[in-house]
């Protein structure tokens, strides 16, 4: 396992659970022993979460990266204290930032569960390994993860346009799709992940998922509505 | 030593460590008890360390020694760390001790040693306290340095801010003391030197004083660049004297000269001698009772057809002892020394390995987790900092924990066999052990658990000794806090550990060998000569490569009838297949199980095998600038050369002769060296000086890169009278046709930087030092085999400098030039090194795939490919389904870096060992109130 293995998932959970900093070591750049250099990949994931941090109004520097070798113990502490230094000047999670307990567990837990659409969005971005470590910095900026979050897409099947074929449901990934045979499916938005399979497989004859943009989901249809139907059943 | 190739006796006298090996854990009890202070050879004695003391923090062993400045050794007093040692592991009345060994081959590789400027006192080294050498000032760098990782002067403890760099201390001279020979690393080693001091000190002034930067290895024309490029850094060519020191400052003068401003004397806070590369010490001695030949250097004598055999048969070479080298022509000779050994051994390979057999793994599939969690005092590194009782009777409450205990050292050998019979007796399943780093002892327990009949991967440890104990020794509650909380968290990700099985695969024992150049010849013979069938594949209708176009090298060896030798035991080879106007077709498979479909004048040939070596050599730049196509007497060096073999009037008759360096590479175009062109250049030079004494002969250069003891041959040219001009890149040689008095010239006008004017010379022939440039064909090799090319177009090694014959692919190794231009004895070191690789491949019947890699849940997989992307190894790809395309993993080719993992928006793609189950469990568990205790 490599730094490059580091989840954005993993970091909010740590705050999730009340954690104040979170520091993520990982060898030095351009050092790596194999051709991973998987380490530039935390790096990217670091400058992302800290702008979504930024974004939910926290303080970005409760996550750090820093990179060193395994006989660079010395440099560890010194990082690891000048970086327990900085949170404990940064105050308890959330009381620091002025943010009350429920509302900050609420932001956390909504930027969780975006993760997915996340790394979708930012795919090309977070694969990308830039040549000098000053360059990140510009990587992703204020105005994108602002975009990011106000144009949040969901999907949302058309109860009007649904055939109930079943294509959508057996290739949803999370089986956030809910219906059965000639009953019209609904997307579970709790557990619907943005990832746009069911856009895609949708067969565009019927073109019965919506993609929405910054606007709320209609409510799905009530279960006793779902049923089709057909002529000639 | 008695005896002969293949069978020596070796009487070895091993000086007594007063540190019984097997008994000391590495734990540093005693260092920190030793009253005894004394200067600490590792750190250049800058800093001091204990008598008892480990050598440094990577030493392996990773154990103490004890050495002469010990009171007991001395006077017979103290012994306070005979009683500090829990493990009884000091024997203080240890004696030497005569060992015989039985051996069939030898390797030496004693290194070299660092000149010693102290020998020459005109450096004012070991007077001025602020003259250091660049072995102290690479300590200084180091965070485990005399100063933890700070550049302090020695005189006042502050950091300098203005340093100066002195090449060549020691080396390219021939005033008695000093070395003839050009030490090689050096230029490369203070760039990186410099490099380092900028990211301590963004504002430091650094000025390197050098004669030419030889920046001639793997991609270090880049690195050049970027060090002259930085902020406050200047190169300067001079020679220099070491003026004097200021007696309020410290600081130190330098006497230099430049053109432009003549003779000045500048201060700097601190001089760095970057010193040269000796002969290991005293090892003229060691040479006689060996019984090999020395060079006139006091290096090893070698073949000069195979660089890594010494004089007597059996003995091999590697690393620096056969001369200056760098550390990836160090790592070729060391895996092409293991080659040789195995040619020489081959009869006897294996005869003395002994298979282990583990008792059939127990199903525990069914089971509830039980987890014993074993708890190490490490002696007193942990105990005595940790509460280690109370840790075991807090591990004994937390969920699925059927046996928790402490013990004095979890990895000695009773222990083993405690958490053995646990596993019996409390039906454990899953074993924690709470005590050092992983990567000390992580597979000795996954080996305890395999005797126990579980499976390894239902291991999992904790550090409560660097993590802990080792750095909150003043703290102790807080430690003790933290090891439960440690001990919590190892034990959550235990419980959802899952058995994993390592692939076994089967090794097609032949190797495909692509190229059939110097290197691909010597690596197939090599391979073929330990008892494995090799394809040679040549696209030439002959063997040979480049080597066909060289006649002679530096050193006098008659390249055309070395080759003609070599082809002819290729030939003979029963067990080598030769290919030639062959291409490659196709080429499928992964480590151990290749096939590749080869086109040649046999035919369409499929072809199983287990390795590959890609050995496909490099090409020529034919030159647009100098008139080279428009002048019949412009041409390359090789061409020069093959002119001089034939005997041509036209160049041997020559009244005047220019050669011009660095054509089509050293630019935009080709940012790298070509390495070669220097010492070629000298080659034909003295040649055409030995066959035409009266030749009027110069050579334009920008920096002589005769590397190693090729400076002897640019010396002895400058002492027959061969003109070297130095130019700037931006103020080339001007060449022009001329007809004067009715006769053909070619006239170059260059600007002398010593007399500072243009001089017209008017040549008869003009030779072209023409860049080695990748072969054509790179492109498609690299994408038939899956493997990588750099920058500049050669192939991509695994690692630059640990891993130079390797490929990020398992499997396919990489010789000759087709890596990096590089001179014949090099490529044949380089050889020898790829065979030695495919050897430790070939030479088993399997290769073992680890279990923690990564797989797809496909009905999860969205098919968005960002875990293709993600991958650098090509181990996932997308298969098609009815429920549309899905990725795969091949586990065989997957390294478990787990990059893919973090990707996936759906976490369809898991690292198995740590999935994001068993990670998140982790970080749940650092926080004491998720956890439930019972």
């Amino acid at each position: 396992m490599c730094t490059g293995r580091v989840d954005m998932e993993f970091v909010l959970r740590a705050f999730l659970n009340g954690m104040d900093g979170v520091f993520i070591g990982g060898c030095r750049l351009n050092e790596c022993n194999y051709i991973t250099h998987g380490n530039y990949h935390a790096l990217n994931m670091v400058h992302l979460l800290r702008k979504i941090m930024e974004h939910i109004g926290l303080n970005p520097e409760r996550l750090r990266i820093e990179f060193m070798s395994s006989a660079e113990g010395n440099l560890f502490a010194e990082d690891v204290n000048d970086f327990v230094k900085t949170v404990k000047e940064s105050g308890p999670l959330g009381k620091g930032e002025g943010i009350d307990e429920n509302e900050l567990k609420s932001r956390l837990e909504a930027v969780t569960k975006l993760v997915p659409y996340i790394k979708l969005a930012k795919k090309e971005k977070l694969a990308l390994r830039l040549d000098k470590v000053e360059d990140y910095n510009e990587l992703y900026t204020t105005d994108e993860i602002a975009r990011l979050f106000d144009e949040v897409i969901s999907y949302y099947i058309d109860p009007d346009k649904c055939q109930a074929c079943g294509i959508c449901l057996r290739k949803c990934p999370v089986e956030a799709i809910v219906g059965d045979k000639n009953q019209i499916h609904v997307i579970d938005q709790e557990k619907c992940i943005k990832c746009g399979t069911c856009f895609e497989a949708c067969p565009p004859r019927f073109g019965a998922v919506k993609k929405i943009v910054a606007e709320p989901v209609p409510p799905p249809i009530p279960e006793e509505a779902r049923i089709i139907a057909r002529k000639g059943a | 030593m008695e005896g002969k190739a293949g069978d020596f006796k070796v009487t070895l006298l091993k000086k007594p460590r007063y540190i019984r090996e097997d008994k000391c854990t590495g734990c540093t009890t005693c260092v920190e008890h030793c009253p005894v202070k004394y200067p600490d050879q590792f750190n250049q004695d800058i800093s001091l360390n204990k008598a008892v003391h480990i050598y440094f923090a990577q030493a392996i062993p990773l154990i103490a020694y004890i050495d002469e400045s010990c009171l007991y050794l001395k006077e017979k007093k103290c012994g306070i760390c005979t009683a500090v040692c829990k493990n009884d592991a000091i024997d203080l009345h240890q004696k030497e001790e005569k060992i015989e060994v039985e051996v069939g081959a030898v390797v030496l590789s004693p290194g070299f040693e660092p000149f010693d400027p102290k020998l020459r006192d005109n450096y004012g080294y070991g007077k001025m306290p602020n003259v250091i050498t660049s072995m102290d000032f690479e300590r200084l760098l180091c965070s485990t340095g005399p100063y933890e990782g700070e550049i302090l002067r020695a005189s006042d403890r502050k950091h300098p801010h203005k340093i100066a760099w002195i090449q060549c201390v020691g080396s390219r001279r021939v005033t008695p003391g000093d070395n003839s020979y050009c030490s090689t690393v050096c230029c490369t080693y203070t760039q990186k030197q410099v490099i380092l001091t900028k990211d301590h000190d963004a504002e430091a002034e650094c000025t390197i004083f050098h004669n030419d930067i030889r920046s001639y290895g793997k991609d270090f024309e880049r690195f050049y660049e970027r060090t002259e490029n930085l902020p406050g850094v200047r190169f300067i060519r001079s020679y220099v004297t070491i003026g004097r020191e200021i007696p309020e400052s410290k600081n130190v003068t330098i006497r230099y000269s430049t053109p432009e401003e003549g003779v000045k004397e500048e201060e700097f806070d601190m001089v760095v001698l970057s010193v040269g590369l000796n002969p290991p010490a005293d090892f003229k001695n060691l040479a006689g009772k060996l019984g090999i030949e020395l060079d006139s250097h006091g290096f090893c004598e070698t073949n000069p057809v195979n660089p890594i055999e010494t004089s007597r048969p059996g003995i091999f070479v590697s690393g620096a002892f056969k001369g200056p080298i760098d550390i990836p022509e160090s790592v070729f000779t060391a895996s092409g020394a293991g080659s040789q050994c195995g040619t020489l051994l081959d009869y006897r390979r294996g005869k003395l390995t002994e298979e282990r057999i583990y008792p059939p793994e127990r199903d525990v599939s069914g089971e509830e987790p039980r987890i014993g969690v074993f708890v190490c005092h490490c002696g007193a590194n942990i105990g005595r900092v940790v509460d280690v009782p109370a840790v075991v009777e807090y591990a004994s409450t937390l969920p699925n924990v059927a046996h928790a205990q402490e013990q004095l050292f979890s990895c000695a050998t009773n222990s083993a066999k405690q958490i053995t019979d646990m596993i019996e007796e409390k039906g454990l399943n899953r074993v924690v052990v709470a005590a050092c780093s992983p990567l000390t002892y992580e597979p000795l327990f996954r080996d305890t658990l395999r005797e126990a009949g579980i499976n390894q991967y239902y291991y999992e440890m904790a550090n409560i000794r660097e993590h802990d104990s080792w750095v909150h020794s003043k703290e102790k509650e807080d430690a003790t806090q933290k090891a439960k909380d440690l001990v919590r968290m190892s034990v959550a990700r235990a419980a959802l550990l899952q058995p994993l099985q390592e692939i076994e695969l089967p090794v097609n024992k032949a190797a495909l060998v692509v190229g059939g150049g110097i290197a691909g010849m010597t690596c197939a013979l090599s391979i073929a000569e330990q008892g494995h069938e090799v394809h040679l594949v040549e696209k030439d209708t002959d063997l040979g490569g480049t080597a066909r176009r060289i006649h002679y090298t530096l050193e006098g060896l008659d390249v055309q009838a070395y080759l003609r030798d070599l082809v002819r035991k290729v030939y003979q080879h029963p067990l080598i297949h030769v290919y030639t106007e062959a291409t490659i077709m196709e080429s499928t498979g992964y480590v151990g199980n290749f096939v590749t479909r080869v086109k040649s004048e046999r035919g369409v040939t499929e072809i199983k095998h287990g390795a590959a070596v890609i050995a496909i050599g490099a090409e020529e730049y034919k030159p647009t600038e100098y008139l080279y196509g428009k002048d019949d007497n412009v041409f390359t060096l090789l061409e020069l050369e093959e002119q001089i073999a034939k005997g041509e009037e036209r160049v041997t008759g020559a009244q005047s002769l220019v050669m011009i360096q660095c054509v089509g590479c050293r630019n935009e175009d080709r940012n790298y060296c070509s390495r070669v062109c220097c010492s070629n250049a000298i080659t034909n030079a003295l040649r055409l000086k030995e066959i035409n004494p009266q030749m009027d002969i110069y050579i334009l250069f920008r920096d002589m890169r005769t590397y190693g003891f090729a400076e002897d041959y640019y010396r002895e040219a400058a002492n027959q009278g061969i003109k070297f001009i130095r130019y700037e890149p931006d103020d080339k040689p001007q060449v022009e046709a001329v007809e004067e008095g009715g006769q053909h010239i070619i006239r170059v006008t260059v600007t002398d930087p010593i007399l500072g004017k243009k001089l017209e010379i008017d040549a008869d022939a003009l030779a072209l030092a023409a860049a080695v440039i990748p072969s054509a064909t790179s492109n498609e090799v690299s994408q038939l085999f899956k493997v990588t090319l750099n920058q500049d177009g050669f192939f991509q090694e695994a690692h630059v400098k640990l891993r130079p014959v390797d490929f990020g692919t398992d499997g396919v190794f990489l010789c000759g030039i087709a890596h990096y231009p590089k001179l014949i004895p090099e490529a044949i070191s380089q050889a020898y090194g790829a065979a030695g690789r495919v050897l430790t491949l070939l030479s088993h019947d399997i290769v073992i795939a680890s279990g923690s890699v990564c797989e797809v849940d496909e009905n999860k997989c969205i098919g968005c490919g960002a875990c293709i992307s993600a991958c650098t190894y090509s181990a996932i790809e997308f298969r098609e389904t009815r429920q549309g395309k899905k990725a795969v993993v091949n586990p065989i080719l997957c390294k478990g870096d787990g990059l893919c993992n973090a990707k996936c928006p759906t976490g369809a793609i898991q690292l198995k060992h740590f999935t994001d189950e068993e990670v998140l469990s982790q970080i749940d568990a650092a926080v004491p109130a998720l956890v439930e205790v019972h």
